[in-house]
């Protein structure tokens, strides 16, 4: 079993009275695009930046690549890239220079020009950064954290802000670094970015993980499958863990009535309905 | 070490890119001397005030006036954020901006002296050891106070009205222009108690001969360089 890439295990963030992080556990395999959903305040980016190694813990364990972040160990910083929420450049360098500079850091840092271009930015390459618009500036975010060549990917909702073509390139730069055998850990509120892009994701509420697996199988209790059809105009919806028995029951007895099942339909539900389920305001978990 | 010397040329790449910056570093200082001394230009003792005065007012706007101010707009821009989230050490990146900001200091003493002899015929300095010996010192204590006073600015908005408070009322009662020794007894001792005066003080006897105590001056401004070191480390914010 080879070592996770991360590991958190009960993990608490108290600021003052209020408890950001209350009892967190997770594990991400290497080479895994793993996601942190939730709404705002849940405590995604709390958690993310205890393991970035910004901020000391109140209680638990943490593992980074083998590492406690805490420690602030030089080498961990080499092995990781970050993508923070809202972080500025300096603005009278060009991209270029930026990218280069920040290689620099790094004992084998990837080349600038093949950074600039992995995010889809050789045509700003020679802009000053302060010229960039939004979804430039957060490509450059991602080429600054890739620029070392990293194993490990922090991704603390990389796409916020983007426009739908922005997001494909940002999506697809993501896909990328699962090709090239990176981890990845992607917070975000975009419940298709989580869909699209994580092997597994975790749902987090309230500083707790009230979901966890891949997307697709993410479902609360037994409510998995739902099946429906319109009966005198309107739809009737059942929920079942076995849609092959209630699938047959129901076409025999429609069968049997002599009537068609009109508008038959049997779907799972989306991470999006899930989502909404468990993160319900006022439904304390 | 190599890291340092990355950033500190990173530094000066970004620095003569700001017009601004390059103005109110060496060219505002530059002016207030040309205008002052031209219209003293025939009092060979107002001169001998003036070019030791405006070599300090240019250490202390090169290092605490500019420190204060970039690292507060590098914090508030989450570039300080940024760079806690590489292998680069802090003590290199800090080395390297500070590092700059040394250099603007011994650029701008370089250019006050050298228009003090070249245009109004002030002598060139008598004890030019002494002169970098002190330039250096007013540098560490003014660029840890510098960097220890971006901890008291709340933000990027606020930077010039906090820089500015201190600069101003601390060039007016120091000497820069004219001489000290008029001044109210409250404000002597104000003066008295800060680097600056004793900054000037040193550096009047390293370039004119002045009749400051030049190891006393040393000794006041070592202690706020001291206390500056301990106070820019301790306080030290990244975000």
């Amino acid at each position: 079993m080879p070592e996770l890439a991360i590991e958190v295990s009960e993990l608490r963030k108290s600021y003052g009275p209020v408890e950001a992080v209350r009892g967190l556990s997770f594990g991400v395999e290497r080479g895994e695009v793993f996601g942190l959903l939730g709404p705002n305040g849940a405590g995604k980016t709390t958690t993310v930046e205890i393991l970035e190694g910004y901020r000391p813990r109140s209680a638990g364990q943490v593992r980074v690549l083998g590492q406690d972040p805490e420690e602030r160990d030089r080498r961990l910083h080499e092995r990781i890239g970050i993508v923070l929420q809202s972080c500025g450049f300096y603005p009278r360098v060009t991209v270029r220079e930026a990218v280069a500079h920040f290689a620099k850091a790094y004992p084998a840092p990837r080349d600038p020009g093949e950074t600039i271009a992995l995010v889809g930015l050789e045509q700003k390459a020679d802009a000053r950064t302060k010229d960039l618009s939004g979804g430039q500036r957060r490509r450059l975010d991602l080429a600054l954290a890739l620029v070392g060549d990293p194993e490990l990917v922090f991704l603390d909702e990389p796409t916020t802000g983007f426009d739908p073509a922005a997001r494909r390139t940002a999506w697809g730069v993501v896909r990328r670094l699962k090709e090239l055998g990176k981890t990845v850990l992607l917070t975000t509120h975009y419940l298709d970015e989580a869909q699209e892009l994580a092997d597994r994701v975790a749902i987090v509420k309230d500083g707790r993980i009230v979901a966890e697996g891949p997307p697709d199988r993410l479902g609360p209790g037994s409510s998995r499958y739902r099946v429906s059809y319109l009966s005198d105009g309107r739809r009737v919806e059942h929920q079942t863990d076995d849609p092959t028995e209630l699938l047959h029951r129901l076409t025999r007895d429609a069968l049997a009535r002599g009537e068609r099942l009109e508008g038959l339909e049997v779907t799972r539900p989306t991470l999006e309905e899930v989502y909404l389920e468990l993160t319900r305001e006022g439904d304390s978990v | 070490m190599a890291l340092a010397w990355q950033q500190f040329r990173f530094e000066r790449k970004q620095f003569w890119r700001n017009p601004s910056a390059a103005f109110f570093n060496f060219l505002l200082p530059v002016l207030l001397l040309v205008l002052i001394a031209t219209a003293f230009s025939g009092d060979e003792d107002e001169l001998e005030v003036l070019i030791p005065g405006v070599a300090g007012m240019g250490v202390l706007a090169t290092t605490f006036t500019a420190l204060s101010f970039n690292l507060t707009i590098l914090r508030d821009e989450g570039i300080l954020k940024r760079i806690r989230g590489t292998p680069m050490p802090a003590g290199a990146y800090l080395a390297g901006l500070v590092g700059s900001a040394a250099l603007n200091a011994f650029l701008q003493v370089a250019l006050v002296v050298a228009i003090g002899a070249l245009v109004y015929g002030v002598e060139w300095p008598r004890d030019p050891l002494l002169l970098v010996l002190l330039t250096g010192l007013g540098v560490v204590c003014f660029a840890a106070l510098g960097v220890a006073f971006a901890h008291v600015i709340p933000n990027e908005d606020a930077a010039p009205a906090y820089t500015n408070a201190v600069f101003l009322p601390l060039i007016f009662i120091s000497g820069v222009f004219y001489s000290a020794n008029g001044l109210p007894p409250a404000l002597e001792a104000v003066a008295e108690a800060l680097p600056l005066k004793h900054l000037i003080d040193g550096l009047s006897a390293a370039i004119v001969g002045g009749s400051g105590d030049a190891a006393g001056a040393a000794a006041v401004v070592g202690a706020w360089a001291l206390a500056g070191v301990v106070l820019a480390v301790r306080f030290f914010r990244w975000e």
